[in-house]
């Protein structure tokens, strides 16, 4: 992209971007416990002894999680690996019971795999993955209860996570926010993960580096939990160019671990360096190396649902969609539900015009979400057919559609009882062409003396007698034909 | 190799116990001394040879995805040295 | 009436099927004994009043005739067992106070069979020692002495309250874990039998972890059959255990007597260590003549590597304890000493927590860990373990079990070894190869030193192939018919 390089004192900088994702995995319980995994409940009533790291207390991998980390990693086109171990990564933290947390390390269950991502100019690249790895998730602690103590709840403690790694191929915080967009779709349409970013199911860890164009990679810096896609590209954009400040300044950037500060969107750093980590990793005694063999794999492979790429190309392909309008479809797989059910034995392309931009936008003002919208995609449907068979108008089905909205009638019923049938009968409109003429009688001297543009004047005076109703090519055609006469 | 106070010192801070100087002296003592005791190790021959970690040889048993345990916040807390609400409760941690 | 606390699990079962007595009264006549040997410091927590309950409980299930396998049977357990309601401690200072909230597979299944835990046993801190000299609730005392001395003997460790307490006859059986020997050692010390079951044969579950890798329970009896009998209620498959296996549990007590015809012993020529009393290499021969008559083959067989089983222990049980025992750090239960901070709270905690041992140990396995250092010393330690297990299948191809000294001195005085951790760690030089390996071992008491202290004598087997292990131990204890029981205990046997 020809935005891609930022301009310094000393020239272009070009950005280089990597990203950890954790998503927390949809189970009911927990990666080791069989506590509940849900979201909220009262402070350490979701916690079992495993997951208060009493003594003597193992882990027992949920089978679930297996299965879900599989089939994440089919969905990133990636490799799955056979065997893979679990590692204990050790440091001390009041939220991480333990003393370690259960991740795995060398051998992740996910290696090397690749997603597209949809650029707002309609151009796709290609983004590469590192790896998946499933882990425990860590407690959490309140710093803001009390002046001396931290609280803590170990409700999240143990939860699942996969942590997808991306390979460091993004440039633009525009190619992050898509890659993050794409990665939530991806596991949303597989139904491994909520993909919720306000409670947490998705959490990024950003990594940021610049460099001269050409030159090898700069060293990068780590921003921490970062919980949506707007703050995923506001704090690359802060911390690139602080970067290239510091640079440009003279300076060095250290490598180290940075928060992202939401209430100005900068960046500040997180850890003293004085107390390097030193996390010791090795594998987990208390577990065995997980093993997948290829015919679970391929038995996952067999459920595997259409993805938003393949979904989108189809869109294009069979539906004749823009590939914009495949995009925004496709991008929920709500939403992609819903287009094909509206769109079903209608004409897809009004269908998909109706969605993206009378529903959305409606549901969009109404601050609702699609699963709440008050009109079902069996009805959106019926008024693209009433719209393609001539009963009404565009204008009146936007009538309509906004009672739909509001009221959450089916459109034929509206239709009827308002009666918003168009008028099709060439008797009646050329009748109402009569009065038309008849009434604006120097208008229509304008008109034959050469004011040409007069005639939309006319096509307007007769849809508003018709009250909206009669059929706008008709009255086209009649008014041409009775103003030549 | 062994195990110098500096050294002593470190690794204390890593396992999070306090060690004091003189602890550190002796310490150092102890565990250079365990160290090449371990390091005789080196005479053996592991060329090709894969680490072991665990003797047993089976396939990891795998739970059901079930809810089966937690609900039980006052035997959680049963035992913790300070708690108030339900929370834990912990010096402040500084960032 | 026979004098209750002398008989083994097997005829105290008889007893009360036959009603000779009751259960209270054995139960009541172990209370009695502990209380007159309490100076042997075998329990860190006595658990009187609940066993006499559960007595009375046994009784009733007597009179209707529908008795538990192991109905009435008082027996200590090992405080490294978490136990419901009930103090454990593992030793520490750290853990003084707390109750878990649940209880132990292995004591669970225990008390399923109806055995009666009259007390918490005495260990070395987080079971890491040989000697029962790191609690933090004081040394436990070897009821043994020797000949013309006064001086108090250590019980072995880390299992020594409960080897002492079945030794001094204060309880029937007794639990144990094994991580390097802290079964067979403390057994071999006290005169007493005990086996350390195959790595994955009883669950781990509820067991406060020192090497996880290593960590094994295993019962202490009187007598090879009665092992056998506590060995079949805590052993099995436990699905909240991923390193346990899921295979059936033999009735090991029924096959005992199969004898040893045509067995192969196997004697490894490594086991010949310098330093190791003339009387215990004495005592290997003569054990290996007893099984030679009772009809074994004999079998010179090589175990390579287990010179440095020792060496690559004190990396691999240290690395993983450095981890477990860092949930220790004062937040959620145990002792906390408050600091001026987070940090400083952690690290006094820890220090005021932990005696010198376990702190070596961390300390140790910190560092194996830490970076820089993880090839050169943790998976080298791994590789050579993987040649230890190497040699034993090896050597499994030639023998059936392998005959081999139990501890290289018999039991020593209280501060001896103590000055050096290296001399104190030599303890289990016999007995770590196997626990390497994950091999099920078992100690058995043979004979007596010159100065009247017991000697054992270690068996090893196949994994999962206990039922050989006991068969062959079964020969063993008839040949060697040891009978001598400690010197000054309550309601000595006439
Ligand atoms: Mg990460
Ligand atoms: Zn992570």
């Amino acid at each position: 992209m020809s935005n891609a390089l930022l301009k310094g004192n000393t020239g272009d900088w070009e950005m280089v971007i990597g990203l950890e994702v954790h998503a927390q995995v949809l189970t009911k319980s927990k990666l080791f416990s069989g506590a509940s995994a849900d979201f909220g409940g009262a402070p350490n009533a979701q916690v079992s002894p495993v997951d208060a790291g009493m003594p003597g207390m193992l882990p027992v991998i949920n089978k679930e999680c297996v299965s879900k980390a599989v089939r994440t990693g089919l969905g990133l086109n990636a490799t799955i690996n056979n065997v893979s171990i679990f590692e204990r990564k050790n440091y001390f933290y009041p939220d991480l019971p333990q003393g370690y947390q259960i991740s795995q390390y060398q051998h992740p269950i996910v290696g090397n795999g690749e997603i597209e991502i949809d650029l707002p100019d309609g151009t796709v690249k290609k983004i590469g993955i590192e790896r998946l790895h499933l882990e425990q998730d860590a407690g959490k602690s309140l710093h803001d209860q009390h002046p001396q103590k931290s609280y803590v709840d170990l409700n999240r403690s143990g939860n699942p996570l996969m942590e997808i790694v991306s390979k460091p191929d993004m440039r633009t915080a525009e190619e992050a926010g898509a890659y993050v967009t794409k990665l939530r779709a991806i596991v949303r349409y597989l139904g491994t993960c909520d993909g919720n970013m306000d409670e947490g199911s998705m959490r990024c860890d950003v990594n940021v580096s610049v460099r001269k164009p050409g030159d090898p990679l700069g060293t990068r810096c780590e921003i921490k939990n970062v919980n949506s896609v707007r703050f995923v590209q506001q704090a690359i954009e802060y911390e690139a160019r602080r970067q290239i400040e510091l640079i440009e300044g003279g300076g060095k950037i250290t490598q180290e671990t940075r928060l992202f500060d939401t209430k100005n969107g900068t960046t500040r750093s997180m850890r003293s360096k004085e107390d390097a980590h030193d996390y010791r990793y090795f594998p987990d005694p208390d577990l065995l190396p997980l093993t997948v063999d290829n015919a679970f794999i391929e038995n996952i492979r067999k459920t595997m649902p259409e993805l938003p790429d393949a979904k989108k190309k189809r869109f294009v392909e069979t539906f004749g969609l823009s590939a914009y309008d495949a995009g925004v479809l496709v991008s929920e797989k709500e939403r992609a539900e819903y287009f094909e059910i509206a769109a079903k034995g209608h004409d897809p392309k009004l269908a998909a015009n109706w969605v993206i931009t009378e529903l959305l936008g409606a549901l969009n003002k109404a601050e609702k979400e699609l699963k709440d919208s008050p009109v079902s995609a069996e009805a959106l449907g019926e008024l693209v057919g009433l719209i393609s068979n001539n009963t009404i108008s565009g204008r009146i089905a936007k009538e309509v559609f906004a009672e739909m909205f509001g009221t959450g009638k089916n459109p034929g019923d509206i239709v009827k009882d308002r009666g918003l049938q168009q008028v099709t009968d060439t008797g009646a409109i050329e009748k109402l062409v009569a009065e038309v003429v008849r009434d604006n009688a120097d208008k229509v001297a304008e008109y034959k003396g050469g004011k040409d543009k007069l005639f939309g004047f006319f096509v307007g005076q007769v849809l508003k007698k018709s009250g909206g109703k009669a059929n706008p090519g008709m009255v086209n055609d009649l008014l041409k034909k009775k103003l030549e006469e | 190799m062994s195990i110098d106070k500096n050294t002593v010192g470190k690794i204390a801070r890593l396992a999070r116990i306090k060690v004091s100087e003189e602890e550190k002296e002796v310490l150092s003592g102890q565990l250079s001394s365990i160290l090449k005791m371990i390091e005789e190790l080196n005479a053996v021959n592991t060329d090709g040879v894969e680490p072991l970690t665990s003797v047993v040889q089976m396939q990891m048993y795998e739970r059901e995805d079930k809810v089966t345990d937690g609900a039980i916040p006052d035997k959680i807390l049963t035992n913790a040295p300070e708690q108030t609400a339900g929370f834990f409760v912990v010096p402040k941690v500084v960032e | 009436m026979a004098n209750l606390t002398h008989l083994t699990i097997a005829q105290a079962l008889a007893g009360l099927k036959k009603k000779d007595f009751t259960a209270v009264e054995l139960v009541e006549a172990h209370i009695k004994a502990a209380e007159a040997a309490r100076h042997l410091n075998c329990f860190i927590t006595e658990t009187f009043d609940a066993a006499r309950a559960q007595a009375k409980e046994a009784d009733a299930r007597y009179q209707k005739g529908n008795p538990l396998p192991l109905d009435g049977i008082p027996i200590a357990m090992k405080d490294l067992f978490c136990t419901e309601g009930v103090q454990t401690t593992a030793a520490s200072a750290i853990l003084k106070g707390f109750k878990p909230p649940y209880e132990s597979t292995v004591s669970a299944q225990m008390k399923r069979d109806g055995t009666i835990t009259i007390g918490k046993a005495n260990l070395d801190e987080f079971a890491m020692g040989s000697s029962n000299t790191t609690s933090a609730y004081g040394n436990v005392i070897n009821p043994w002495k020797a000949k013309g001395s006064n001086k108090d003997l250590v019980p072995g460790g880390s299992s020594g309250g409960s080897a002492a307490a079945v030794a001094a006859r204060i309880s029937m059986g007794a639990t144990g874990t094994d991580t390097g020997g802290s079964i067979r050692q403390p057994a071999a010390f006290c005169g007493i039998t005990g086996i350390k079951p195959t790595y994955g044969r009883c669950s781990r579950w509820g067991i406060v972890a020192f090497a996880s890798s290593l960590d094994q329970a295993g019962p202490f009896g009187k007598t090879n059959e009665d092992c056998a009998l506590l060995l079949r209620s805590m052993a099995g498959w436990d699905p909240k255990d991923s390193t346990s296996v899921n295979k059936p549990v033999p009735d090991y007590a029924a096959t005992l007597n199969k004898g040893v015809k045509g067995l192969r012993v196997g004697v490894p020529k490594e086991y010949r260590i310098d330093g190791t009393s003339p009387e215990i290499l004495a005592l290997w021969d003569k054990g290996v003549q007893m099984m030679k008559d009772a009809g074994a083959e004999i079998v010179d067989v090589s175990l390579p590597h287990t010179k440095y089983a020792l060496h690559a222990y004190y990396v691999v049980a240290p690395a993983e304890c450095s981890s477990n025992l860092a949930r220790y750090d004062g937040v959620r239960y145990g002792q906390r000493v408050e600091g001026d901070n987070l940090i400083d709270t952690y690290e006094k905690t820890r220090q005021q927590g932990f005696g010198k041992e376990v702190k070596r140990r961390i300390l140790i396995g910190t560092y194996v860990l830490s970076a820089g250092y993880y090839d050169a010393y943790y998976n080298k330690a791994r590789r050579v373990r993987k040649l230890i297990w190497n040699d034993f299948i090896e050597a499994y191809k030639k023998c059936d079990v392998l005959l081999t000294p139990c501890a290289p001195t018999p039991a020593f005085a209280i501060g001896e070894n103590t000055q050096d951790p290296i001399t104190m760690y030599l303890n289990d030089v016999f007995t770590i190869p196997a626990s390497m390996a994950g091999m099920p071992g078992m100690s058995v008491p043979v004979g007596l030193s010159s100065d009247g202290l017991p000697l054992g004598l270690q068996l090893l087997g196949r994994p999962f192939e206990e039922e050989t292990l006991f068969q062959a131990a079964q020969a063993l204890e008839k040949a060697a018919n040891f009978t001598a029981v400690p010197q000054n205990i309550v309601g000595k046997a006439a």
